[in-house]
């Protein structure tokens, strides 16, 4: 079994059963935020100055800002001063030099996890970074990574080791004044990956990363940054997974990709927080910012997203289509059931000629979850020819749950062309009587229609995330009928 | 094969069948028809297990099991089918994906083996000939943008492939011109066996002179108040279904 699909495995149990903590001696920061903890982040990543001043420079920045309200969400107030802003895995000063030095207790976690972190050489070969809380862990095949020039490692290792390469790129797509969790998020982001792919080199296999929220009240602000040089080819797998909690949680990313001439990322992200319990409690706040700068001409960037988890998943990855005849594509699947609710979507912004976005989103609502589909698409005056056509699709399941759609159409050329197309279905009773008498079960039903709706999507994924999504979506709306 | 008996059938506490009696063996081709609210569609879907009904009184046996107390898919893998009147969509499901889930579920359920890509294309590819269908079929979303005739011919398809024990066809020529409907009563005949057994649901006698049945019923007021051969539903073409109420008074 490839070592991706081990790491898949744990989102296609029968019920959420990553519901645990590892007690492992933690160093968590007492709930609160202020100068004074940026400065003890930054401190205890060993960070150097430069990185210390602009993480105060966000963060004074992000005392003169208003947090949003006109999402189509409702979540009471997030107390800022209540949560934690750090918390990492005691250890030793040296950073492990092979498995043998890891925790045996975070090797446990990974274990249970279904990630056998020893077996990894021996598979289909991913590349995994282990993020840990607010820490990165493990990063294995860094040699033959390393062979192909490609830079693959933890920020934190990034801002010590390649300082000219974040100080180049970090904040170029999503400044630190771009959004109030954005801005928050480069005070006291706490790690994430930094992918490097140097010029002309496709990256030898995918790379993916995943995350765990451990403590209670720490907030999980994660940084990725990923930079194609001309002509290079990178696919990033990202997969999420928290343990249960009684506290809401809140996770505030900030993820950019860079693409250069005739360079292409694909950045592909399943994710499955946990939802909340039946009342809609305890669930995580997923309000991230992703943003893609189609630099280069005849760049490529492309979001495919599997969103099934999390209370409230807030989030628009984006691509700013820069280079003439760069391409921007967002494929989306948001699943919304019990009390969960997403306002989710994505901005195109054409900028340079002859330039082309697609955007397939299907939203698919249950019990009375609240799924909207929020886009804008934005020729500026000098996107000459550009295109864009947006499918927006909505699934509703059963009589309490809602989908909502808010487009948002800016053209300022006279040459651009956008066409947008919606439907909105439901999976009725008729339906699932069509299916019974031919002899389908009423779960093989929903999974049959709910697939052949998100097929599109799915077809976006690569190969072993499509499968395990599949799979994440029929555990995802077990039940969700009736 | 199957056996109604004294069947009564509530729709919203509204009695529509009141106390049915019919008998069906394998081999037989049975004709219902009657007027409009008789509750020729409710027996049809209270045989295919259909919510929305509430059976206060009688019996169905299917091959001596309980039929009522069987859920939908389990009646299917006993080998009850249900052309519909009107058929649903079911968007960017595939036909032929849609077929062969069903059948492997149906044969799964029957202690069979599934079948796989290879095999299952041979079955349909046969069936297809057999009911003088066309592989376009096979490639387009089920009943996605079909046209009333398609719907119906994609049903007789469905049946073909599943080949049920019991075939229950509720108003197949409804909305139908006469081409289109000899095209369907043509699959239809072509799927006639000696182990399979047939009601045809139908308000007109047209249908009749193309599946020629063994037996007519006549329900009206819930009941099935006449019951005869094919020249039953010759008469009733002439005369009409009022005929039957005089008769019956006289």
């Amino acid at each position: 079994m490839s070592s991706s699909n081990q790491a898949m495995d744990r989102f296609v149990s029968g019920e959420y059963r990553h519901g645990f903590v590892t007690p492992v001696e933690s160093d968590t920061l007492p709930p609160g935020l202020s100068e004074e903890v940026i400065r003890a982040i930054s401190a205890r990543k060993e960070e150097p100055d430069w990185m210390l001043q602009r993480r105060l420079k966000a963060y004074h920045h992000w005392l003169t800002m208003t947090e949003p309200d006109w999402a189509h969400l409702r979540h009471p107030p997030i107390d800022f001063n209540g949560i934690s802003y750090y918390s990492a895995p005691k250890r030793d000063k040296d950073a492990p030099k092979s498995l043998d030095e890891i925790d045996p207790q975070l090797l446990e976690t990974y274990r249970k996890l279904g990630i056998p972190v020893e077996e990894q050489k021996a598979l289909a070969g991913v590349a995994v970074d282990a993020v840990f809380d607010s820490v990165s862990v493990a990063t294995t095949f860094r040699k033959t990574l390393h062979e192909a020039g490609v830079i693959f490692c933890s920020m934190s290792e990034a801002v010590r080791e390649h300082p000219e390469l974040v100080q180049k790129y970090l904040g170029s797509v999503v400044p630190h004044t771009d959004n109030f969790f954005a801005s928050l998020n480069s005070a006291v982001f706490s790690d994430g990956t930094f992918v490097y792919i140097p010029e002309g080199v496709r990256c030898p296999m995918e790379l993916s990363t995943y995350f765990r929220i451990n403590e209670a009240k720490t907030g999980q602000f994660e940084r990725t940054l990923i930079v194609a040089e001309a002509g290079s080819h990178v696919s990033y797998l990202e997969g999420c997974t928290a343990p249960m909690r009684d506290e809401n949680q809140l996770h505030a990313a900030v993820v950019e990709l860079v693409a250069m001439e005739d360079a292409r990322i694909k950045y592909s992200t399943v994710q499955n927080w946990y939802p909340g319990d039946a009342q809609g409690r305890g669930g995580i706040y997923n309000f991230v910012t992703k943003r893609g700068d189609c630099h280069g001409d005849r760049s490529h960037i492309s979001w495919t997203q599997v969103e099934t988890g999390s209370a409230i998943t807030w989030k628009y990855p984006s691509c700013i289509l820069r280079g003439d005849d760069s391409v921007g594509e967002f494929y989306s699947v948001a699943v919304t059931r019990g009390r969960q609710q997403a306002d989710t979507g994505t901005k195109m912004i054409h900028m340079g000629r002859n330039t082309r976005s697609t955007i397939v989103s299907k939203g698919i609502s249950a019990g009375e979850g609240q799924n909207a589909y929020r886009g804008l698409v934005r020729m500026t005056p000098k996107a000459e020819n550009a295109r864009n056509h947006t499918q927006c699709d909505s699934l509703l399941i059963g009589e309490r749950c809602g989908a909502h759609t808010f487009p948002y159409m800016e053209v300022r050329n006279p040459t651009a062309k956008v066409e947008h197309e919606a439907t909105t279905s439901k999976i009725g009773d008729d339906q699932l009587f069509y299916c019974r008498q031919r002899g389908l079960s009423e779960e093989d039903a929903v999974s049959l229609i709910v697939n052949g709706f998100c097929k599109e999507v799915f077809n976006e994924l690569p190969m072993e995330f499509a499968v395990e999504a599949q799979k994440l979506l029929n555990v995802t709306l077990e039940g969700a009928v009736g | 094969m199957l056996n109604i008996e004294k069947l009564q059938v509530s729709v919203d506490d509204k009695p529509i069948l009141n106390g049915v009696d019919l008998k069906v063996n394998a081999g037989e081709v049975h004709a219902i028809m009657g007027p409009n609210g008789s509750g020729k569609s409710t027996l049809a879907h209270i045989l295919a297990g259909r919510d929305g009904y509430a059976v206060t009184g009688g019996t169905v046996s299917f091959e001596g099991e309980n039929l009522l107390a069987l859920e939908p898919e389990e009646r299917a893998h006993r080998g009850v089918f249900l052309a519909m009147q009107y058929p649903v969509e079911l968007p960017g499901v595939n036909n032929m994906v849609f077929m062969k889930t069903a059948l492997n579920a149906v044969r799964t359920a029957r202690g069979e083996a599934a079948l796989d890509a290879v095999g299952f294309m041979k079955l349909v590819r046969e069936r297809l000939r057999l009911v003088q269908m066309d592989e376009r079929f096979l490639k387009r979303n089920v009943n996605a943008g079909f046209s009333g005739g398609e719907k119906k011919r994609n049903e007789i398809l469905q049946m073909a492939v599943l080949e049920p024990k019991l075939a229950i066809l509720d108003e197949t020529d409804s909305g139908l011109d006469i081409d289109a409907m000899r095209v369907v009563a043509d699959g239809v005949n072509a799927l006639r066996s000696p182990e399979r057994a047939m009601i045809v649901v139908t308000h007109y006698q047209r249908l009749l002179d193309y599946i020629e049945p063994d037996f007519v019923h006549v329900l009206a007021g819930g009941r099935i108040v006449r019951s005869g051969d094919r020249t039953l539903a010759q008469e009733l073409e002439e005369k009409g279904y009022g005929w039957l109420e005089q008769e019956d008074a006289a």
